[in-house]
């Protein structure tokens, strides 16, 4: 039981993706413009990444180890066309903010590397809690760097005004120059915050 | 003529494939580090991602099309892009070993480039025709390795300056990939 908690846990915090597991840059940083966008990409990777680790969980005595990484990317995509045809269906408006990048889950590199690093090797419960957790870590990091753009840029969250009349908003962090800045930014204070606590818990010990 | 001028200098500088539309951005990040693994993978993605888009091009028009299986494009292009990758790992290895062992590292990394992937989706989806497929899968090779060339040079200066310990790595290059996509955007008013 305690694993199962680690495991959820981990994607948290220890190894928050994207932003200590450095993977899956590209749609990062092109879904951050507002915060519905982030919400709805997060959501389709949560379903893409528990499918493609509980399959591969289940196969993972079956599927030869030369072939693997063709047999992880099937499975992936097909998950993938499952969230494109639901999001088509029955959320038109998301589906046409994302646009490529719903297809572009298939080659986001934490998915592929959760079944690659962890999902064939553990069983299927474990694979469950990780691809919970690092989906929901996803999602936590896309929301707070969408959530910072923005503010800072537009001067809304979620499309509703949160800041004072008078603020004319800051346009660069909108623009795509401005998504690598902030994301540096967010990763130099994260390493700031983890080194705090680790020099915390060595007084501590 | 003018307008493919004008087409690839707004698919290789104006809308550059990284630093503007950020597909490719985890091997940016990844191998711009050092200038030799930057011109590697460079060179194995300008000739991948050509052939990646023709091939995909031809699998939507000749197979997906004629059959109402458009649904599974995903699926049939990552399954095309990933056997390419893995024939173009076979062939090099017995036609051409010098280039084969310069570039063998760089080639598995290439399936889960988003660039390759998302060039030849960007392709069906704005309608092009074979020839402007092509011209712009060039393109956009070409200005994926100028960018990361011009970052890896700058790069390597890192090893030199005093960066602060918490921004070293990554967020340093991140910063700096942000400052050098300012200078593109301004590039916007050309075209």
């Amino acid at each position: 039981m305690s694993r199962i908690v680690k495991e959820f846990t981990k994607g948290l915090w220890d190894e928050i993706p994207p932003f200590r597991f450095v993977l899956g840059l590209c749609s990062v940083l092109a879904v951050t413009t507002s915060v519905s966008s982030a919400v709805g990409l997060g959501g389709g990777v949560v379903f893409v990444l528990i499918m493609s680790n509980v399959l591969v969980s289940v196969f993972r005595k079956i599927i030869p180890d030369k072939v693997r990484i063709a047999v992880f990317i099937v499975i992936i995509a097909s998950g993938v066309i499952i969230v494109e045809l639901v999001m088509q269906a029955y959320f038109y408006g998301l589906f046409q903010v994302l646009g490529i990048w719903i297809p572009l889950i298939v080659v986001n590199c934490v998915v592929l590397g959760r079944a690659e690093a962890f999902a064939r090797k553990e069983s299927v419960v474990l694979a469950l809690a990780d691809a919970l957790g690092m989906g929901v870590g996803f999602t936590i990091s896309l929301t707070v760097l969408a959530s910072l753009r923005e503010i800072i840029g537009v001067g809304t969250w979620f499309g509703i005004s949160v800041m004072p009349e008078w603020y004319a908003g800051f346009p660069y962090i909108i623009k795509p120059p401005g998504a690598f800045v902030c994301l540096g930014i967010i990763l130099a204070i994260m390493n700031v915050v983890s080194a705090r606590i680790d020099a915390k818990k060595r007084e501590a010990a | 003529m003018g307008d493919y001028l004008l087409f690839m200098l707004s698919a290789i500088v104006i809308n550059n494939i990284l630093l503007i539309k950020f597909l490719g951005v985890c091997p940016f990040i990844g191998v711009s580090s050092s200038m030799d693994s930057a011109i590697g993978m460079s060179a194995a993605c300008i000739f991948v991602n050509v052939l990646a888009s023709s091939l995909c091009w031809m699998v939507q028009s000749f197979v997906l099309e004629p059959l109402g299986l458009e649904y599974i494009q995903t699926l049939a292009f990552i399954v095309v892009i990933a056997s390419l990758v893995q024939l173009v790992e076979i062939v090099l290895q017995k036609v051409a070993p010098p280039l084969y062992s310069a570039l063998g590292i760089y080639l598995p990394l290439i399936t889960t480039n988003c660039m390759i992937f998302g060039v030849a989706v960007l392709n069906i989806r704005e309608e092009r025709g074979f020839i402007d497929t092509v011209v712009y899968a060039v393109s956009t090779a070409v200005g994926f390795s100028m960018a990361l060339i011009l970052l890896a040079g700058i790069r390597e200066r890192f090893a030199i300056a005093r960066i602060p310990k918490v921004m070293q790595g990554f967020p340093a290059g991140l910063i700096t990939a942000g400052m050098m996509g300012l200078s593109f955007y301004g590039l916007v008013g050309l075209a």
